[in-house]
C-alpha cells in the first residue's frame, strides 16, 4: 500500500466529502457520519465498516483534509475510547457484520459514546484477576460486579466489558468479553472524583445486568485474547503525539519559559533543555515507528511511547511548577467540570496538568508493567515469577 | 546505492542498506578488529586497507570519480555504526569522520583529488584538526605561525591531543592565513614533525601530541571555502559519531540481555528479577532514542531536510549520554566479571567517555540546542526553528 496513487486518490475522496459537507457549517455528528459512510474514519477497516481496506499509514493524510477544511481539531478525542479502543476491537471480534455496522456508525458519528469496563478495585495491573461474574441465563448472560476507572462512563451508551465466566479455570482462561448497553437495568454509574477535583472517571456497579449472547466478543473463555487487542490499541493511542518539533506537552513548558524571563536561571535552562531533548528524541522515535509501520511490523520503538510519554509529562509539569515557584501553589478551581464537551479545555492551567500527570504512569498500564513488557516481549527476558500460574482463579488468594 | 535527494522516506532502510550492514558486520566478525591491537599505531593496517578494497566503506558517500563508493551519508552512517558495534580500531575519527568529509566538501583540485582518493582507498590515513580547542563545536583556526613558502606555507604549531595523529600519513589542519582560514596538509614524514603518543582513556583510539617546527604545508582547501568545508565536516563527523555510539550501545544491550538470560543467581535467571529487567528496559529506551536522533541526523544531512547543526547537536546530546549510561549499566549488570580487564565492557565504557568529549561535550551540544529552542522561543511557544518533519524536506 505504498503506491503513492493511493494517497492521492484517498485525498481526492476526502476532499469531495468536505466540499459537499462544509465542516464549518455541518453539525459535527452529521459530518462524522458522512465521513464514516465514505470509509474515511478508519481507512484500514473493510469497505462498509468505516474504511476502504487500505494501509493504516494513510490515515494522517485523510485526517489532515478534515482538519484543514475547518473540521474538529481533534476528532478522536470526542469519543476517545470509541475511536481508539472499541472500534478496532469490534471490527475484529464482533459476531457479524450487521452488528459491527450497528455499533460502528453511531460510534463514528459520536452519537454513541463508548467506555471500557476492565479495571476493578481488586484488579488493576493484575487485570486478569478480576472478579465481576457473568453467568449464562438462557440466551443471555447475567453480570454482577464492580468496575472502576471508567472514563466517560456517565456519558457512555455502550461499554466494553471483561467478566469472569469460569472461576474454576486459571485466571486468564476463565474470562469472556462482552459489549454492555450502559442503559440496561442494573447498571449504576457513580462519578469518581480525582485528586484534580475533576471526575473524568467513574465507578460502575453492575447488578444482574442482562447481556444477550449476541453481544459477546470472541469465544466463551477467550476474553483475554480479545482484551489484548483493546489494550494494545489503547497504548498506541496514548503513545501518539503531535509530530511537529517542540509541539505537545513540551510546548507548555517552553511557552511558560518564554513568557517569564524574570524567572530564568541557568539551572532551570539546563533542566528545560534536557526535557526538550528527551521530548525531541521521543518525537523522532514516534516518527521512526510511523515510518516503519508502513513497511514492516511494529518494532521496539512502538512499545516505548507510552512509558516515556508518561514519565516525560510528569517531569515537564514538575519543571513548570518549579519555574512558577510560590505562584504555583495557587489553584484555580477544584469543582468538577465537564471535560468531554467539544472544545472544552481538557487540561486546564499548569497546576491542574501537574496534578493530572500523576495518573499518566498508572492509567493504561503502569510504568512498572510496561517495563516488564519491554523486558519480556521486546528483549526476550525470562518472565517474572507468577505465584498464581495454572491455579484455578477461585483458589488464588485475593485482597 | 540511492542518490541523495530522492524521495526515500526518512528512517526506512532499503535492501542495499541492509546488505551493506550485513557485509560490514560479517567483516568485523571475521577479522579481529576490536582494539587495543598490539601493533604499530594501534591497529592492523592490512585490515584497514581491506575495509576499503573488499567493502569500500571508507569513502562511501564520496562520488565514484573521486575514488569513493558513490553512496550517501546514510550508507556511511550504517558502515560506521557497525564499526562502532565492533569497536573497530583504526583511524576512523581522523580519516573517515573528518578528513574524507572535509575533502569531499572542498572544491576539486589536483592535490585535493589525489589525497581524497588515497584516503578512500586506505593507502593513506589522516589526522584532522579543525577546531582551535580540543573538542570544540565550531570550526576555528589553530594557534599557528604561518609564513608563505614557495609552493605553500612554512608552519609552526603545538597541537594538543590529536586522535589518530600517531600513525597518520597526513595531518589536515585549519590554520590562519592573511586571506582567512585555510586547511593545509602536512606530510608527517618530513623533519620538524614531532609526535608524542599519549596514553588515552580509550585504549582502542590512540591520540598523540604534535609539535610542528617550520614544516612545509600546502593548502588543500583555499580560504574562501575552508570555513564552510570545515563546518560541513564537523557536522558530518558529529552525525557519524552518533551512529557509532548507536552501534556500540546496541552491542552492549545485546551482550547484557544475553548475560541476563543465562546467568543464574538465587536459583533463577537474573533477567527474571524486576530490578534487572527494568534497568534493561531503560537501556533499551536509551538505545532506541539514540538511534532515532542519529538516523534523523543522517537523513537530515543526506537530504537537507533539517537544520544540520541542530540535528547533529540533538543527536550528540542524546547519543553521548545514552552510550555512557548503557556502558555503565553493562558493567553493573555483569557484576564482578564486568569490572575485569578481560571482559570487553570496560573498553566500551572508556570509548563512551572518549566519544562524549571528542566533537563537543554533551553540555556544549545542549547549549547549542538551547540557544535555538529556548533562547529564541517566543511566548506563543513556537520557536523559530525548523519543524523537524521529514516530509517538509526541501529536496533538490
Amino acid at each position: 500500500m505504498t503506491d503513492p496513487n493511493d494517497a492521492t486518490q484517498l485525498r481526492a475522496v476526502a476532499e469531495r466529502v468536505v466540499e459537499e459537507h462544509d465542516p464549518r457549517s455541518t453539525p459535527t455528528p452529521d459530518l462524522l457520519t458522512t465521513w464514516y459512510d465514505a470509509g474515511l474514519t478508519w481507512v484500514h477497516f473493510p469497505v462498509g465498516l468505516g474504511g476502504l481496506g487500505v494501509s493504516r499509514g494513510l490515515q494522517p493524510e485523510v485526517d489532515a483534509v478534515l482538519r484543514e477544511a475547518g473540521g474538529p481539531a481533534d476528532v478522536r478525542s470526542l469519543n476517545g475510547i470509541g475511536f481508539g479502543m472499541a472500534a478496532p476491537t469490534l471490527v475484529e471480534h464482533a459476531q457479524d457484520d450487521d452488528l459491527k455496522r450497528e455499533w460502528l456508525r453511531p460510534l463514528a458519528g459520536t452519537h454513541h459514546i463508548w467506555c471500557q469496563l476492565f479495571s476493578e478495585p481488586g484488579a488493576g495491573s493484575d487485570l486478569a484477576g478480576l472478579s465481576t461474574s457473568a453467568v449464562r441465563r438462557g440466551e443471555d448472560w447475567a453480570v454482577t460486579g464492580q468496575k472502576v476507572w471508567t472514563s466517560v462512563g456517565h456519558k457512555a451508551r455502550w461499554g466494553l466489558l471483561l467478566a469472569r465466566t469460569d472461576p474454576d479455570a486459571p485466571k486468564h482462561l476463565g474470562l469472556t468479553y462482552f459489549v454492555v448497553d450502559m442503559h440496561s437495568p442494573g447498571v449504576e454509574v457513580r462519578p469518581l472524583r480525582q485528586l484534580t477535583g475533576q471526575a473524568e472517571f467513574n465507578e460502575v456497579h453492575l447488578s444482574d445486568v442482562r447481556i444477550p449472547d449476541r453481544h459477546r466478543l470472541g469465544k466463551v473463555g477467550g476474553g483475554w485474547q480479545v482484551a489484548r487487542t483493546t489494550l494494545m490499541n489503547e497504548r498506541s493511542a496514548i503513545g501518539k503525539s503531535d509530530s511537529r518539533r517542540g509541539a505537545g506537552k513540551i510546548a507548555d513548558a517552553v511557552s511558560l519559559w518564554a513568557s517569564r524571563p524574570d524567572l530564568h536561571t541557568p539551572i532551570l535552562r539546563n533542566r528545560l533543555t534536557r526535557l526538550w531533548l528527551r521530548a525531541e528524541a521521543q518525537r523522532l522515535t514516534a516518527e521512526r515507528s510511523r515510518a516503519l509501520a508502513t513497511t514492516s511490523g511494529p518494532g521496539p520503538e512502538a512499545s516505548i511511547g507510552k512509558l516515556v510519554g508518561a514519565e516525560l509529562n510528569q517531569a515537564i509539569y514538575e519543571f513548570c511548577m518549579d519555574l512558577l515557584g510560590p505562584e504555583g501553589v495557587l489553584y484555580d478551581d477544584y469543582s468538577p467540570r465537564d471535560t468531554l464537551r467539544p472544545g472544552a479545555d481538557r487540561l486546564g492551567p499548569i497546576q491542574r496538568r501537574y496534578l493530572r500527570s500523576r495518573a499518566n504512569t498508572i492509567e493504561g498500564g503502569t510504568s512498572e508493567v510496561l517495563r516488564n513488557i519491554l523486558g519480556e516481549r521486546v528483549l526476550g527476558l525470562p518472565r517474572d515469577l507468577r505465584a498464581d500460574a495454572g491455579i484455578p482463579w477461585k483458589e488464588i488468594p485475593r485482597g | 546505492m540511492a542518490e541523495p535527494g530522492t524521495d526515500e522516506e526518512e528512517f526506512v532502510f532499503t535492501d542495499e542498506h541492509r546488505a551493506l550492514r550485513t557485509a560490514v558486520r560479517r567483516f568485523c566478525g571475521a577479522h579481529r578488529v576490536r582494539g587495543p591491537v598490539e601493533l604499530d599505531g594501534g591497529y592492523d593496517a592490512r585490515v584497514w586497507r581491506r575495509l576499503s578494497s573488499e567493502l569500500g566503506v571508507l569513502g562511501l558517500a564520496v562520488p565514484e570519480p573521486s575514488g569513493g563508493g558513490g553512496g550517501t551519508l546514510i550508507d556511511q552512517a550504517i558502515a560506521v555504526e557497525e564499526l562502532g558495534a565492533a569497536l573497530a580500531a583504526g583511524p576512523v575519527v581522523g580519516t573517515v569522520l573528518l578528513a574524507i568529509p572535509l575533502l569531499a566538501a572542498a572544491p576539486p583540485h589536483p592535490a585535493r583529488d589525489q589525497l581524497l582518493a588515497r584516503l578512500c582507498s586506505g593507502e593513506a590515513t589522516a589526522a584532522t584538526v579543525l577546531t582551535g580547542s580540543p573538542g570544540g563545536l565550531e570550526s576555528t583556526p589553530v594557534d599557528a605561525i604561518v609564513a608563505p613558502d614557495e609552493d605553500g606555507w612554512t608552519l609552526s604549531a603545538a597541537l594538543g591531543a590529536v586522535p589518530d595523529a600517531g600513525a597518520a600519513d597526513v595531518l589536515l589542519v585549519a590554520v590562519p592565513t592573511p586571506e582567512g582560514t585555510a586547511v593545509v596538509a602536512i606530510d608527517t614524514d618530513q623533519p620538524g614533525v614531532e609526535r608524542t603518543p599519549l596514553v588515552t582513556l580509550d585504549l582502542t583510539r590512540p591520540q598523540a601530541r604534535v609539535r610542528l617546527t617550520d614544516v612545509f604545508a600546502h593548502t588543500i582547501v583555499e580560504p574562501p571555502h575552508a570555513d564552510a568545508a570545515a563546518r560541513s565536516a564537523l557536522h558530518t563527523a558529529g552525525m557519524l559519531l552518533a551512529a557509532e555510539q548507536v552501534g556500540a550501545g546496541q552491542h552492549l544491550l545485546d551482550l547484557t540481555v544475553d548475560h541476563a538470560r543465562t546467568r543464574r543467581q538465587f536459583g533463577r535467571q537474573i533477567g527474571s528479577f524486576q530490578a534487572v529487567k527494568h534497568r534493561l528496559a531503560d537501556m533499551l529506551v536509551a538505545v532506541e532514542h539514540a538511534r532515532s536522533t542519529a538516523y534523523h541526523a543522517a537523513w537530515a544531512l543526506a537530504t537537507g531536510s533539517d537544520d544540520p547543526a541542530l540535528a547533529v547537536s540533538i543527536a550528540q546530546a542524546t547519543c553521548s549520554p545514552a552510550l555512557s549510561r548503557v556502558a555503565a549499566d553493562t558493567i553493573q549488570l555483569h557484576g564482578g566479571i564486568g569490572f575485569t580487564w578481560e571482559h570487553q565492557a570496560h573498553l566500551y565504557f572508556k570509548r563512551a567517555a572518549a566519544d562524549a568529549a571528542l566533537l563537543g561535550t554533551t553540555e556544549a551540544h545542549r547549549d547549542r540546542v538551547a540557544r535555538v529552542a529556548l533562547d529564541l522561543a517566543s511566548a506563543d511557544g513556537a520557536p523559530p526553528i525548523a519543524d523537524g518533519l521529514p516530509h517538509a524536506a526541501v529536496r533538490p
